[in-house]
């Protein structure tokens, strides 16, 4: 019964990770991780005997404290990708933000210029 | 123009609609520079009292912070080539009549700032805020080679020089303004001087000087400094802009 919870919570991982992709509402740079964590899933449930083995390699005594060990680390690490990803997002936004303000005084200059009146400029058609 | 040099004056502004007309008409009144006033993502009247005072408005569609104000700033100032730029703050404590006294520090350094205590004008501070402001002064007077006694004045004037190394790098984290842009300024081989000013009492609203405020204020210039001094010139290669 675990086994088919198992598998099923993953494979519904990739499955909603790969709509999210073909939606285009999710970059293919964060679920290349979201795959490879769901297959993990498909494959830790399938294959019981996997993790208690594991569990004995490393030396950790029950095999749900090296899963929850695993998570953990897994998810830190997703956190600080994404705070990563933030920070330079931000500083893109910014850099568009200063870009705007200076293009915005621009164009109120040159449209200042342009109600001023032609007779400001050298006229072409003369 | 006093000199053959095109001189900007920057203006960071935010919410500061009481202020800032007085400040860019005290400018325009006392020295032949271009103003440029940029609202950082006011919420009141500001660029329109900016506007209406004579100043070019940079209008930020939200708020970034000093940094980000000024950096924009600076990019305007390159764009449109001017040798040196000035920051000058709105809320009218920088007096514009000292604005060519920080411009003269330029003659041998690429960064001049207008510093609050130089034994001239009645500015006082004390307990961590005080402790702060000391330990940085000595740290970057360390770093620099000359005595800077008020590195976290926002009076400070850039040559061509410092205005690419400003476009370049010019962090909008908090205390980064000041402190970081400084350092990353004298690692990229800039020189700075300090030059005496006095400083005025803000006309509308009050400064922040609480004692918890303060320490927390001492804590992030130490932790701003350290990350600072760690950086090496290579900074981000984001940070590029054509």
């Amino acid at each position: 019964m675990m086994t088919l919870a198992s598998v099923g919570l993953g494979l519904a991982l990739i499955g909603s990770v790969l709509a999210l992709l073909l939606r285009r509402q999710l970059r293919e740079k964060y679920a290349v991780l979201w795959i490879v964590i769901g297959l993990a899933v498909v494959i830790v449930g399938a294959v019981p005997g996997l993790l208690v083995g594991l569990t004995d390699v490393v030396g950790v005594q029950v095999p749900s404290n090296l899963l929850f060990a695993m998570s953990i680390v897994l998810l830190l690490g997703v956190a600080l990708h994404l705070s990563w990803e933030l920070t330079r997002s931000e500083e893109q936004i910014r850099r568009l933000a200063e870009e705007t303000a200076i293009t915005r005084a621009e164009i109120e200059a040159i449209r200042a210029r342009l109600d001023a009146g032609p007779s400001s400029g050298p006229d072409p058609s003369a | 123009m006093v000199d053959s040099r095109r001189v900007l004056v920057i203006v960071p502004a935010w919410n500061e609609e009481q202020n800032v007309a007085a400040t860019v008409g005290e400018i325009l009144a006392t020295v032949d520079y271009d103003v440029v006033v940029v609202d950082d993502g006011s919420t009141d009247e500001t660029a329109n009292r900016a506007r209406e005072a004579g100043a070019i408005v940079l209008d930020l569609p939200f708020n970034l912070g000093v940094g980000g104000a000024m950096r924009a700033g600076f990019v305007y100032a390159r764009r449109h080539g001017y040798d040196v730029a000035i920051q000058v703050d709105a809320d009218g404590q920088h007096n514009p009549a000292d604005i060519d006294r920080v411009l003269a520090g330029l003659e041998h350094a690429d960064i001049s700032i207008g510093a609050r205590f130089s034994d001239v004008g009645d500015y006082h501070v004390r307990g961590p805020r005080w402790w702060a402001m000391r330990f940085l002064s000595r740290v970057l007077s360390r770093l620099t080679g000359t005595r800077l006694t008020d590195v976290t004045s926002g009076f400070r004037a850039a040559n061509a020089r410092a205005i690419n190394q400003y476009v370049h790098y010019y962090p909008a984290e908090y205390l980064g303004d000041t402190i970081d842009s400084l350092v990353a300024a004298i690692h990229a081989g800039l020189r700075v001087t300090q030059v005496p000013v006095a400083m005025r009492q803000r006309v509308h609203g009050v400064p922040s000087q609480n004692p918890v405020g303060a320490t927390i204020y001492l804590g992030r210039s130490v932790f701003a400094l350290g990350l600072a001094l760690v950086r090496r010139p290579r900074v981000q290669q984001l940070e590029r802009v054509a």
